[in-house]
């Protein structure tokens, strides 16, 4: 019950903080989509991270360590790390740069406008909103996940369940719904200041307490006096295959490093870059980014491997996966807060668990009205003949239709959810060549991007089936050379054709104009 | 110094791949293993050629876009 008193106050404060930035708005669509370019360095970096760590950042970390072992590390942080950063430095600065001077608020807008070609942003419409709806559902769903594990025993009369470890638990579809609704209100009632403001807020929460969380089942794990003994019980007892990665492949791990690209096709991203003051607020982003995923990451791997120990009693034993006798390995963070902390820090840490999960949801909500308001009525109907009110309200119209979309699926049995998520970054990392070459590259054509996004969408496709629908959480694309077959993950294989397709039908068909060509990248 | 961060930049990818650490089960300070702590370390080490490169590579025209666009949201 204090674990569910806690996170009801935390949700309160978050509405509260959302209903405050609506005290500042100006009225305007540009002040409701991009908080009218006042977003300042602290408040961009920390709007950044908080989007770009999910529920995968505290949840995901230590479940996938659990599994895999530190190798995890690497291959998702560290990564994300160098290439995160990278985006930010030579998409994102060149992207505000333009965006601010053309006035755009989507990334369809520069994208019709740098290749001069309408068409472009009605096939990209459909598969921007088709994966950013599974990455959605990823947060949707394991936002009542862990309401569920967290409140477990609280209502066993109300709720109860075969599973020790769930019953008497706030059901998921309450915990999804009730998270939904409060990301939804500070959304419509804040917007993008009310976003970035909630993400801050949600950032620190979330890397304070996982900070904490991982001091309390360090010292209770341990059974030592002292915090540096207890971090060396503990990590004396995990076996030779977690603390190594001798079952990773290794071009398997190569090639994860094309998946953070991603970073550069977000739309919600976009739409944040957008939200910069000025170009200089994207320094301390840029600088910070991979010190901050090590401050939350590393903690979790550490509290993953110490998971696979004897040193986690066995009763209550390790939740598993409804109906098999896989250990959840999702559940390992918030079974471990749960029965070695206490059950305040429990609720605390609970609403940091959450606080990652709505600071990504809130930004795509609010992208996805964006892009419906803008490049599909407002482009359509024509933007002079709809008022500022207007356009507000279709957004927030269109963000309450997705929002219930999004929940309405979570109540679907997704199973291989999780697995969605890597299929949904393969997707956006392969769109990586389009941006990168509509930003320096002066000879790509609109043919050309319509051949990389439609290479990129039927080789996604092709792949994803082999997958059996992403059902096949470990698939790889296998490449036998002189004997010796290498693992790969399928996103090398959905990029090159992106990035082969893209170049090759650019350069067969007509450059574009001068004109064009000089209103982006200056006269000869 | 431009193409001097380019290769910092370059040999951060090149070190990413560690094959050299993959099987070592070395306890650094007795808690962290080797494997993880080296790549702890790749993160520190992106920060900083971040830093350099905001310092040294930043783009010049757009400082001077920044700075008319903020003189323009003043008048």
């Amino acid at each position: 019950m204090t674990q569910l008193v806690i996170i009801v106050a935390y949700l309160g404060l978050l509405l509260l903080l959302g209903l405050g930035a609506s005290l500042l708005f100006r009225g305007t669509s540009k002040d409701y989509l991009l908080a009218s370019h006042s977003i300042g360095p602290f408040l961009l970096l920390m709007s950044l991270f908080g989007t770009t760590m999910t529920a995968f950042a505290l949840v995901g970390s230590s479940g996938e360590a659990f599994k895999e072992g530190i190798g995890v590390y690497g291959m998702l942080a560290s990564s994300s790390g160098i290439i995160h950063s990278l985006c930010f430095f030579i998409l994102g600065i060149k992207l505000w740069s333009w965006g601010h001077r053309f006035g755009y608020t989507t990334q369809i807008q520069f994208f019709r406008d740098r290749l001069q070609n309408d068409g472009i942003g009605l096939l990209l419409f459909p598969i921007i909103v088709g994966l950013v709806i599974p990455y959605l559902l990823i947060g949707v769903i394991s936002s009542g996940i862990v309401i569920q594990s967290m409140t477990g025993g609280a209502f066993p009369e109300l709720f109860p369940t075969s599973n020790p470890g769930t019953h008497g638990g706030v059901p998921p579809w309450i915990g999804s719904l009730v998270i939904c609704c409060i990301v939804l209100t500070y959304v419509f009632f804040g917007g993008m200041r009310g976003t970035a403001w909630a993400n801050a807020f949600q950032t620190i929460v979330f890397m304070v307490l996982g900070i904490v969380a991982f001091y309390a089942i360090a010292m209770k794990l341990g059974g030592q006096p002292s915090f540096l003994e207890n971090l060396r019980v503990c990590s004396d007892a995990v076996s030779h295959e977690k603390i190594t990665r001798i079952d990773m492949s290794k071009t398997k791990f190569l090639t994860y490093l094309l998946i953070p690209l991603s970073v550069g096709m977000f739309p919600h991203l976009f739409q944040h870059w957008l939200t910069a003051k000025s170009a200089s607020s994207f320094k301390l982003a840029i600088v910070a980014h991979p010190v901050f995923i090590m401050i939350v990451w590393v903690p979790c791997v550490l509290i993953g491997i110490w998971a696979t120990t004897s040193l986690v009693p066995t009763k209550p034993p390790l939740p598993k996966i409804s109906g098999t006798d896989i250990i959840n390995a999702n559940a390992v963070l918030p079974f471990l807060v749960k029965t070695q902390t206490s059950a305040v820090l429990g609720g605390f840490l609970t609403a940091g668990i959450l606080a990652a999960i709505m600071s990504s949801l809130d930004s795509q909500f609010l992208c996805l009205g964006t892009i419906f308001t803008g490049d599909i009525v407002g482009h359509y109907v024509g933007n002079d003949r709809l008022t500022d009110r207007k356009k507000i309200w279709l957004a927030r119209g269109f963000i309450t239709a997705i929002v219930a979309v999004t929940y309405g699926l979570s109540l679907l049995p997704q199973r291989s959810v999780f697995g969605m998520g890597v299929w949904c970054f393969s997707g956006f990392a392969s769109l990586f060549p389009l941006v990168l070459a509509a930003v320096y590259w002066k000879r790509l054509t609109a043919a050309g991007a319509y051949a990389s996004i439609l290479t990129t969408l039927v080789t996604w496709l092709v792949l994803f089936r082999q997958s059996g629908f992403g059902q096949d959480r470990g698939f790889t694309v296998d490449i036998s050379v002189g004997g010796v077959t290498y693992e790969t993950m399928p996103v090398l294989t959905i990029f090159l054709a992106s990035a082969v397709a893209l170049v090759a039908v650019s350069l067969v068909t007509r450059p574009p104009n001068e004109q064009t060509l000089a209103r982006f990248f200056g006269a000869k | 110094m431009r193409y001097l961060i380019g290769i910092f930049l370059l040999l951060l990818l090149v070190l990413h791949q560690d094959n050299w650490f993959w099987e070592d089960d070395t306890l650094v300070f007795g808690f962290i293993p080797m494997g993880l702590f080296y790549h702890a370390c790749i993160s520190v080490a992106a920060s900083i050629t971040w830093f350099l490169a905001t310092k040294f590579a930043w783009p010049r025209g757009l400082s001077d876009g920044e700075e008319a666009s903020q003189q323009g949201s003043n008048t």
